[in-house]
């Protein structure tokens, strides 16, 4: 077995890290679970430990107290066993509708997707490149892809996230930061509980096998489920007469 | 750029984490015998504390709790009303290797202990016929496997469980700690709260394997008495073919089992699911006829010896997925009642030639020696024999199933509530002599009615 490493997953209480956090486990690497609500971090990182014998432990986290990610990240190498790599899995998706009407909904959307990641992961970098690299993986969103009526606003921070991931890529990629963007389709969470059903759902279970065997795999930007990749070119290319005429 | 950002942190209008409305969906759920549909509001909490606010929550009139659906009939549905659903609550809290004992959340699956514990030597208890079914099932209906006569039910392993009331506040029931309430949890239909967590013993092991014993019994005195001859087995379970009758009546093959010394490879655990309902007829009387004979005659005469995983042994039809979906759209029933050795002969001879006269085609009926009673008030498992057998949802099932359960109640047996969709309230009445007391002690739970099932409902419980 390689030596440990350790999986930092921000957003460590969300149905998705969760799922992650047990593929990173199994493989026999060490866990941080980074989230608001110790005591049900604590009980996921007991989980772990249990099923699969490997350091976990919890640890609070909040995006937006952009004053505490320097502690933060202190904090997450002083834990970490081997090389620290993260996993971006915090986010929130109030409805279009509630945005509209209360727009500080939509300003604290995106102070979360987008500027609480793009700090934390920022405040990360140092310790990424100072380790002789590491994997960063971001759930990013089909969403942020071509926004469309239903939820543009969650889209946009989602595609603000997607390019700000890109010029992080590129800026530390000669230090061995390697940056996954996944390009994530529906996943059946809690985020996504409450809607219609929606095509193509993924499990959580079956969403982070797959991110982590690609995660094994290289960087760049990934469409998760695969069958995401031609649904989006389709979506992308068609021309705005008829894409405004659907009920997207 | 950020700094002033962070100064303007959420206003306080906004949620902040738990606080948050839980969120519910419309589902219809089914029993796995698929017999009908029942639409409810639905919420998959994933963490205690959006647990509660379901619980508080004023949505449906009353809430039942669901674990993986494995019941057959309506324990876990509530139609018009609301479900929670603890599939989610699935973590493994603390094990103690000295003593065994696990700590895990409801939504944990008898699955994931066997793939967590088994390579270190440890079994789940109690394991039903199906690995899918969750801790909280476990606990809701007193599950026994098949080695109740000397293991006893699922509630006999259980140290203490922590359960969630209709007032949203959570205690801690073991045998010393309001043990009424304790005992009226175990067996107690989801109906007294949502278990949120529990200390459970395994069962060591000395390795993954059991040595199987087969062998063919030519009829249903021949079967009681091998039965009588296995009382020491660690394991023992009896396969009938029910189509069978006149002097072969009850025939079928006992499995003993013992825990085997050395480690078999783990099967692989990918499954293959039945992609669609079978077409109603696939199952007839010649099909299921042919099948069951070749079943018994696949071991031979003189009986044959294997080492197995114990997934194969203890959960045949997990391989595949789906399997409910054989009896085609308008799903089955499952019967399955328990008899007091004395009455067992003549009772289980006139069950089966009630079932054999109804022609409902079954495939194989499950026999097995009970010896213990079960933990709880409403605990189904009584020392006897008990049989279990599908009948299809077609013309004719509603007068057999009323048939079966008077030859039960006749030979002073009860039926089982987890496969149960037909039990009227003067059968549960009889067959439950402690209902009254469950009755007194859920009122105290849970004095405003908030957990209510559509099988409840039916039984005249409320
Ligand atoms: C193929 C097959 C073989 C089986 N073999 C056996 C067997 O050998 N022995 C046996 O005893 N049973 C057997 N069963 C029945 C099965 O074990 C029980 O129905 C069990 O309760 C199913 O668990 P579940 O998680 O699917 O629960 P569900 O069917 O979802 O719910 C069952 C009951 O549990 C309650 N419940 C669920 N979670 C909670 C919770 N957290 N707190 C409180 N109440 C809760 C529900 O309200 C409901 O009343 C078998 C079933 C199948 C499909
Ligand atoms: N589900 C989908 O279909 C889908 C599709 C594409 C992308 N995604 C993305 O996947 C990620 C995970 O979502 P999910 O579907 O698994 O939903 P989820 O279970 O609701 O998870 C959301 C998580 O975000 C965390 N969070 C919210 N605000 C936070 C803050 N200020 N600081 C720290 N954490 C915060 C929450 O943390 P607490 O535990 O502390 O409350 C929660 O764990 C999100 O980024 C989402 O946008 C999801």
């Amino acid at each position: 077995m390689p030596p440990r490493e350790t999986w930092l997953v921000l957003g460590g209480g969300s149905s998705i890290g969760r799922a992650f956090a047990r593929q990173a486990a199994a493989a026999g690497q060490g866990v941080l679970l980074a989230g608001r609500e110790a005591a049900e971090l604590e009980r996921s990182a007991a989980d772990l430990r249990l099923r699969h014998g490997v350091p976990a432990s919890a640890m609070l986290f909040d995006a937006l107290d952009l004053a505490g990610h320097a502690a933060f990240v202190r904090a997450a190498a002083a834990l970490a066993e081997g090389r620290l790599h993260v996993l971006l899995a915090f986010g929130t998706m109030p409805s279009q509708a509630a945005c509209e009407a209360r727009p500080e909904l939509a300003r604290a959307m995106v102070e979360t997707n987008l500027t609480g990641a793009a700090a934390v992961l920022t405040a990360l970098a140092p310790l990424l490149r100072g380790q002789g690299g590491g994997t960063v993986v971001a759930l990013g969103s089909v969403a942020g892809e071509r926004g469309r009526p239903r939820n543009h606003l969650y889209g946009a921070t989602k595609a603000a996230l997607h390019t700000f991931l890109q010029g992080y890529a590129a800026r530390h990629a000669r230090h061995r930061v390697r940056v996954l963007t996944l390009l994530a389709g529906p996943v059946d969470t809690a985020l996504t509980w409450p809607l219609p059903r929606l095509p193509f759902m993924a499990s959580p279970q079956g969403f982070a096998a797959a991110a982590w065997r690609r995660a094994q795999r290289g960087s760049g930007q990934a469409h998760l489920p695969g069958i995401w990749a031609p649904v989006m070119a389709v979506i992308r290319a068609l021309p705005n007469r008829i894409f405004n005429r659907l009920d997207l | 750029m950020l700094v002033p950002l962070a100064l303007r942190l959420v206003p306080p209008a906004l949620p902040t984490p738990g606080e948050a409305a839980p969120a519910w969906r419309k589902l219809s759920l089914q029993g796995w015998g698929r017999l009908g549909r029942a639409p409810c509001q639905a919420a998959r909490p994933e963490r205690l504390r959006d647990l509660r606010a379901v619980v508080l929550a004023d949505v449906g009139r009353n809430l039942v709790p669901h674990g993986a659906g494995r019941s057959y009939g309506d324990a876990a549905l509530n139609g018009g009303g609301a479900a929670v659903l603890t599939t989610r609550l699935d973590r493994m809290l603390g094990f103690d290797a000295t003593t065994g004992v696990l700590v895990a959340e409801p939504g944990v699956s008898f699955a994931d202990i066997i793939r967590t514990f088994l390579p270190r030597g440890w079994l789940p208890p109690t394991p039903p016929g199906t690995a899918f079914a969750t801790l909280g099932g476990a606990v809701a209906h007193d599950v026994h496997g098949k080695n109740q006569h000397l293991a006893g039910c699922f509630g006999h392993h259980v140290e203490w469980l922590d359960l969630m009331l209709a007032d949203g506040s959570t205690r801690r029931l073991s045998p010393s700690e309001d043990a009424a309430a304790f005992h009226a949890t175990l067996g107690g239909l989801g109906l007294t709260g949502v278990v949120t967590a529990l200390a459970l013993r395994l069962l060591p092991v000395p390795s993954n394997a059991l040595l199987v014993r087969r062998q063919r019994i030519a009829g249903l005195d021949a079967f009681l008495e091998a039965f009588g001859a296995a009382r020491q087995a660690s394991w023992a379970v009896g396969w009938i073919d029910a189509l069978a009758g006149g002097a072969a009546l009850g025939r079928g093959i006992l499995e003993v089992a013992e825990p085997a010394p050395q480690h078999l490879p783990p099967p692989p655990e990918a499954q293959r699911n039945l992609p669609f309902d079978a077409p109603g007829c696939l199952l007839n009387r010649f099909s299921v006829r042919a099948f069951n004979a070749a079943y018994w005659r696949r071991v031979p005469a003189a009986g044959d010896a294997q080492p197995m995983h114990y997934g194969r042994f203890l959960f045949p039809l997990d391989g595949i997925g789906q399997w409910n979906r054989l009896y085609g759209r308008r799903g089955f029933h499952q019967f399955q009642c328990v008899l007091p050795e004395a009455e067992a002969p003549r009772g289980l001879r006139l069950l089966l030639e009630a079932v054999g006269q109804a022609g409902a085609a079954s495939f194989l009926a499950v026999l097995k020696w009970m010896g213990r009673d079960g933990a709880g008030l409403l605990s189904f498992a009584r020392p006897g024999f008990t049989l279990a057998l599908d009948i299809p949802a077609r013309a004719g099932a509603g007068a057999l199933l009323r048939r079966l359960e008077r030859l039960t109640l006749d030979h002073g047996g009860r039926v089982y509530l987890a496969k149960d969709s037909t039990l009227s309230p003067a059968g549960m009445a009889a067959m439950y002599p402690r209902l009254a007391e469950f009755q007194a002690i859920r009122a105290r739970l849970d004095p405003g009615g908030r957990f209510s099932s559509d099988m409840s409902r039916r039984l005249g419980l409320g």
